[in-house]
């Protein structure tokens, strides 16, 4: 090390070791995450407290959603989970080929998520369910399933429904708005692989993206029974 | 992380078992949302939600062959969240219980 610059390529100058470099990165990327968890809670924390206070309105809300949109996007979005785990294990034997491809699959199963969420979102603003001035919905206390009539019913039942898809917009929203980003690295990354940039000792990026990823699908994990699954028996 | 430096590869089988649990978690939670089970249906869709979220932070991401101090860092957010939600929601669940003073 006498002229400082006697370390791989791949290993910055800071850093003591390429084991060292591995941890700090992965260090760092969970700390990222642990953020990541205070913002989504942020959202989880209000949608427990108005569900709790409003519970009625939202099992009627929740019933407009669709569970077999709900489910097969989540098949979906763990099988580019799987892919992305492979696509980590690809870069950790080195092998570039099946990095690009299972990126690839991860990419297109990300595409399919969006697809379905758009299909769903697309209803719901026929439906008039988007939040905003828009927003028109017609409680039939007849039809519910759940035990809520007009004589139960809280006075303002449709701000409630209302709320409820504010919530559901908003944390489905922000998902998404992760996996739109999630694609845009995985596209830096799969060019990256190409100019063969990642080896079986540095593969940090397709590493910490994979974090990333899986972090997302854990949030849509919670997110599915949550609001697709209030009140359905 | 191994003793020698080079990160721990799980084999294939690993992860395919992951994403076999996954799923059939993924059916359970839909199927036992039909049940009538009255409070408690939340708790279940939570419990297996958990049980996913925990399988995926300890296989898919590497957390079971992590240094201890990524285990400390994952712990840390989760229990951070859980202090948020436990504090908030028992003010706002308790709220009403005792009457409130009459305003002077």
């Amino acid at each position: 090390m006498a002229d400082g610059h006697s370390h791989p390529a791949h290993l910055a100058h800071h850093f003591d070791s390429v084991e060292q470099q591995r941890e700090s990165s992965s260090l760092g990327m969970w700390l990222f995450l642990a953020q990541e968890v205070m913002f989504f809670g942020g959202l989880f924390v209000a949608y427990a407290v108005y569900r709790f206070k409003y519970h009625e309105a939202f099992a009627v809300a929740s019933s407009h959603l669709s569970i077999a949109w709900g489910a097969l996007n989540t098949v979906v979005l763990i099988f580019s989970s799987l892919t992305m785990a492979l696509a980590v294990r690809a870069a950790q034997l080195g092998d570039k080929k099946k990095i690009i491809h299972y990126l690839l699959a991860t990419i297109f199963l990300a595409c399919v998520f969006l697809g379905v969420k758009g299909i769903e979102y697309t209803g719901k603003y026929h439906d008039q369910l988007v939040p905003g001035p828009t927003f028109h919905y017609e409680p039939d206390f007849d039809k519910y399933t759940v035990p809520v009539t007009a004589e139960t019913a809280h006075p303002n039942f449709t701000g409630h429904v209302h709320l409820f898809y504010s919530f559901y917009f908003v944390m489905t929203g922000m998902h998404a708005l992760h996996m739109v980003i999630g694609i845009g690295i995985m596209i830096w990354l799969i060019v990256k692989a190409q100019r063969g940039r990642f080896s079986r000792e540095y593969y940090a990026p397709v590493e910490m993206t994979g974090l990333y990823w899986h972090f997302v699908d854990i949030v849509w994990i919670f997110l599915f029974p949550l609001l697709y699954l209030v009140w359905r028996h | 992380m191994s003793e020698n430096g080079q990160p721990h590869i799980a084999p294939l089988k690993t992860y395919i078992n992951v994403f076999v649990a996954l799923m059939v978690l993924t059916v359970l939670t839909v199927w036992v949302a039909f049940y009538d089970l009255g409070a408690f249906n939340i708790v279940v869709a939570v419990t297996i939600a958990s049980i996913k979220a925990y399988v995926v932070v300890l296989y898919f991401m590497h957390v079971r062959y992590s240094a201890q101090i990524i285990w400390l860092t994952a712990a840390a957010g989760f229990i951070w969240f859980v202090m948020m939600l436990a504090l908030t929601l028992a003010d706002y669940a308790t709220r009403g219980w005792l009457p409130f003073p009459e305003p002077w």
